[in-house]
């Protein structure tokens, strides 16, 4: 069995579901960048020192001081599909998946998905952590953690005035990205959500799509992230994430959906009703209505208006219909066709199984 | 096709469009980013601006009608326009090289902070000269194995690494 296969039959900690807040909060995640003293970074390594790279990093994190059953997935030697399907599980990104022979590039994760770490994307090394629902201390305990262990054998490249040093400069100084995903579908619904995006530009953080830069929200899902990283500590870059801005858009999203349930209460139960009706009964569902689907059945449960499905088959449905894990499930290549009519059979039968 | 309105104050695109009504009267306004800004109109400069674009303005306001000399990191050779290009620096001896530009740069892009605060490396110690001496160190092993002279590559790494075990 491949390290991918035994990743696919269950679904990774951040769909769990649970957490506190998770009615707004699908996921926490703390991600930090750093890269190995004496090397220049990725992009002008050479193929010899990309490799050197590798091997290094591997024996640290394979030492068996992060944890025991740590998989190690070398990206060349991967398939596309099962790379397309690591970054549909956010365990790495799509700049990490894309193919390049001169480039050896691997991920390293627990088999419960809560951290990945990824050798030689942008930087040497981008250690991550994934949490249910509103838990960016805990993720931030790990990570730090994670970092402590390898720097205690690896040399980081750091500067006394520079911090740790990162090839883009809009990384360097702490290397910390603070992200969360919030599923904000009413203030799509109420038409708030650009007022959103304007304050979260105006307090220096970045709003992307459920595949960050440049993806769409599909689903109403929506990753808030800071942009700031020197200057300040990580605490603080934490705390006011914690403690302002996340509360503020939690609280903006249950302003909207109260506003929803008394002003348009009939045409909130139609939106949910006709998600389920469709989701219940399509012979053929496209990738994005079906996530537009899943967010209004999401609000329903939320809401209370509907108990024929749990959240974690929900959250889980929003990963698993996604192409490359239709294809993984089915365990062959499918053409687009073929995969929208397996989406609307996995859908029907995981709603109807709850029934 | 639609009409591209220029800056009232100069030729660059009108990003910023407005239209006043002081004392009944209409006042139309069509500025650029940087006639904006000196208006006191928050542009797109206080959102956030990708890094290239900073770099092309920040170049631009600081280039005047000379070019500046090259900036040029001694350990890659990696040139300061070549990372205004891709926004990725080469090594990490570029943010000594770069240093000025850089400060400028980064005060922008992090609401002014210009000098780390927070975690620092255990063992951080003398390493950042230990940092810059292992890079130049593995540059001349690149030189070397290029100029497949395979005897001064084979010391150099031999070095490199007694370097770095006596240094752990």
């Amino acid at each position: 069995m491949t390290a991918i296969q035994r990743i696919t039959d269950h679904a990774g900690e951040w769909l769990r579901g649970a957490g506190p807040s998770s009615e707004v909060v699908i996921s926490s995640r703390v991600r930090l960048a750093r890269n190995l003293a004496g090397f220049p970074f990725v992009g002008q390594a050479t193929t010899s020192e990309r490799m050197e790279i590798l091997k290094r990093t591997r024996e640290e994190v394979l030492s068996g001081r992060l944890g025991r059953e740590l998989l190690w997935v070398g990206l060349g030697e991967c398939p596309d599909l099962d790379r397309e399907l690591l970054v549909e599980r956010h365990l790495i990104s799509r700049q990490h998946a894309q193919e390049d022979p001169a480039c050896p590039r691997a991920v390293a994760l627990d088999k419960d998905e809560t951290f990945s770490i990824m050798i030689n994307e942008e930087d040497h090394l981008r250690i991550q952590v994934l949490r249910s629902g509103m838990q960016l201390s805990e993720a931030f305990d790990h990570v730090d953690h994670i970092d402590d262990v390898l720097e205690s054998r690896l040399d980081f490249a750091f500067s006394q005035q520079f911090g740790y040093l990162t090839a883009c400069p809009t990384n360097v100084g702490t290397g910390i990205r603070v992200s969360v995903m919030l599923h904000l579908p009413a203030l799509k619904l109420t038409g708030q959500i650009e007022k959103v995006r304007r304050a979260a530009r105006d307090m220096h953080l970045a709003v992307r799509g459920l595949f960050g830069e440049g993806s769409d929200a599909l689903g109403d899902l929506y990753q808030v992230s800071n942009q700031t990283t020197m200057g300040r500590s990580e605490q603080e870059i934490l705390f006011d994430f914690q403690q302002t801005v996340v509360p503020k858009i939690i609280a903006y999203e249950h302003q909207a959906r109260q506003a929803l349930a008394k002003q348009r209460s009939s045409q909130l139960e139609d939106k949910i009703w006709r998600a389920w009706a469709i989701l219940t009964h399509a012979q053929v569902l496209s990738n994005e209505e079906t996530l537009g689907f899943l967010s209004h059945l999401r609000l329903g449960v939320n809401m209370g208006r509907l108990d024929l499905v749990d959240m974690r088959t929900i959250n889980e449905l929003f990963l698993l219909s996604q192409p490359a894990h239709l294809q993984k499930l089915a365990v062959s290549p499918m053409d687009p066709a073929s995969r929208r009519e397996a989406r609307a059979d996995l859908v029907r039968n995981r709603l109807g199984d709850r029934r | 096709m639609k009409h591209q309105k220029t800056c009232d104050k100069c030729d660059r695109p009108a990003t910023n469009i407005s239209v006043e009504i002081i004392k009944g009267e209409k006042i139309r306004k069509n500025l650029c980013d940087i006639h904006a800004a000196e208006d006191g109109i928050p542009g797109k400069a206080a959102q956030h601006t990708p890094i290239n674009e900073l770099l092309t303005k920040f170049v631009q306001a600081h280039s005047g009608a000379e070019e500046p000399p090259e900036l040029q990191c001694g350990h890659c050779n990696m040139t300061f326009n070549q990372f205004r290009q891709h926004s990725i620096l080469g090594c990490p001896g570029c943010y000594e090289a770069f240093e000025s530009p850089l400060t400028a740069l980064l005060e922008r892009a992090h609401e002014g902070g210009t000098h780390h605060v927070g975690k620092v490396p255990r063992r951080v110690g003398a390493s950042e000269q230990r940092q810059q001496q292992v890079l130049r160190m593995r540059k001349r092993l690149g030189e070397a194995v290029e100029a497949e002279d395979y005897e001064l590559a084979a010391r150099l790494r031999d070095d490199i690494q007694r370097y770095e075990e006596k240094t752990e």
